[in-house]
């Protein structure tokens, strides 16, 4: 039998789980996402019908949220891209984990600034 | 195989990361004024970049999302590989038929309307 | 064993302001417990003095593993408060705390208390496709390399790891993947397949690409910030990964 580490929770380690959960949750979401905007091929008013459920504060705060995880999935795979493809830095590029945090958050203002 | 899925996985996000980025602007300006059909149609109609923006997009997504899936299916949830590979293959060829179905509703809509009314 | 430990005779003083240590040791086998020990915490004392002391004063049939005891050979390796390091370079003032728990290394079955079997990790180490080979005898010249050379410098990078599979026993995707090379295996792939010397490279390589390779590793980094001497397995990992991309895209390592 194999037994447990405990994970060390460095950043490193955040930013995989970070970017393995979000990208299950995107992935999760897409075949919705497909569905929704498939309505429209039977017209405009069927989707619309789907449509008015995005005004509903629990769809929004969901939609909020796979904005954030997109956003923040973009970013730690860049990371992940840089790390492996260009030249070794010596560094597990924490700067691009930050990086990622932060353009998170602004996409996730944005959407609020949109929304609200 | 291996060394291909793993070249197909970046390859695929290479390809996704500005229509990421297009993608999330686009999100931003659409929520706006609330997310009706007359908008995103009213964009998306016709042929267009956005056909080609779209069709590549679920192309991309579609190899890149199963085989994050399928690495989780193994490490995670103890797939065994075989099953994995099946399981990753049949999300792909759903997100092939329902990505690409619904690049067709909104981008031709007329089209889309005579499939739909015929059926 | 060890009946040179200075332990015996006590010659270390007791540091006054310090309680003595609670230590958590691991017994038996993946069935086992653990047992408490108290020991005296000393000015001077790491976790591999530790384990000697708790052998010598309360437990003789405490089976644990080292040799040199001054981070050469890399036998000491456990698990100290849930990360793996080398037991002889880990000074229990540098834990920043009293309460000490000792395990054998993980992604490893345990054989007996703190001693872990590593042959699955010596197996992968082979499956890598991890044996130096070469035509040459001792008859032929020593090849000449330049030691600035682009694939001296990479195989430099990765050549010191002495297999004491702490990276190994770090590694998320080893514990998740039966069949992951692991960061070891494949740091020493990396060596040789920059070693210019080696004539199977193509063998090396088809070994670190196949179905337990390189491209399992998610850059998690765990076996770089545990590496007792500092070498970059995710980098090697990385190497072999680009390696493969450019293969695949035609270019030849």
């Amino acid at each position: 039998m194999i037994t447990t580490t405990h994970p060390r929770w460095s950043i490193s380690y955040i930013a995989f789980i970070l970017h393995r959960l979000s990208g299950l949750a995107l992935a999760l979401f897409l075949p919705f996402h497909f569905l929704v905007l498939g309505l429209a091929i039977e017209g405009e008013a069927a989707l619309d019908g789907m449509l008015v459920w995005t005004e509903q504060p629990l769809v929004k705060f969901a939609e909020w949220g796979l904005v954030v995880l997109f956003a923040l999935h973009l970013m730690l795979g860049l990371r992940v891209l840089i790390l492996e493809w260009a030249p070794w830095s010596g560094t597990l590029r924490h700067g691009w984990i930050m990086a990622g945090c932060g353009l998170a958050l602004i996409c996730g203002f944005g959407f609020l600034a949109g929304v609200v | 195989m291996e060394a291909r899925l793993y070249a197909l996985q970046r390859l695929s996000a290479v390809v996704m990361a500005p229509l990421v980025v297009v993608h999330l602007i686009t999100i931003m300006i659409a929520v706006r004024n609330g997310l009706t059909a007359e908008e995103i149609l009213s964009r998306t109609q016709g042929l267009s970049i956005w056909a080609v923006f779209y069709v590549v997009f679920v192309l991309a997504v579609a190899i890149h999302a199963p085989l994050g899936l399928r690495k989780i299916m193994v490490e995670w949830f103890g797939l065994p590989r075989r099953g994995a590979d099946w399981i990753a293959l049949a999300v792909c060829v759903l997100f092939l038929g329902l990505g690409l179905r619904s690049v067709m509703a909104v981008t031709g809509a007329s089209i889309g309307a005579a499939i739909g009314g015929g059926a | 064993m060890g009946d040179q430990s200075p332990l015996k005779q006590n010659s270390e003083t007791v540091a006054s302001d310090q309680a003595a240590l609670k230590v958590r040791v691991w017994r038996g086998a993946d069935d086992g417990h653990f047992d408490e020990f108290t020991v005296p915490a000393r000015e001077n004392q790491t976790i591999l003095d530790v384990v000697t002391e708790i052998q010598h004063q309360h437990d003789a049939s405490l089976s644990y593993r080292f040799a040199c005891r001054v981070g050469v050979c890399g036998s000491c390796a456990m698990t100290v408060n849930g990360r793996a390091r080398w037991t002889c370079r880990t000074h229990v003032r540098s834990l920043k705390t009293n309460e000490i728990t000792i395990e054998p290394l993980s992604n490893m079955p345990k054989i007996k208390d703190l001693a872990a079997d590593m042959s699955g990790f010596i197996d992968k180490w082979g499956q890598a496709g991890n044996d130096f080979s070469s035509d040459l005898s001792r008859h032929d010249a020593p090849a000449k390399i330049d030691p600035t050379s682009k694939k001296r410098k990479r195989a430099n990078d990765a050549i010191e790891c002495i297999n004491c599979g702490v990276c190994h026993a770090s590694c998320d995707v080893v514990r998740w993947n039966d069949d992951y090379l692991g960061p070891a295996a494949l740091n020493r792939a990396w060596s040789l397949v920059n070693d210019v010397r080696h004539n199977k490279t193509e063998e090396t390589l088809a070994a670190a690409l196949g179905p337990g390779g390189c491209s399992n590793c998610h850059s998690q980094g765990n076996c770089m910030s545990a590496c007792p001497i500092g070498l970059s397995p995710t980098r090697s990992i990385a190497g072999l990964k680009k390696m493969s991309l450019l293969a695949m895209l035609g270019v030849k390592p």
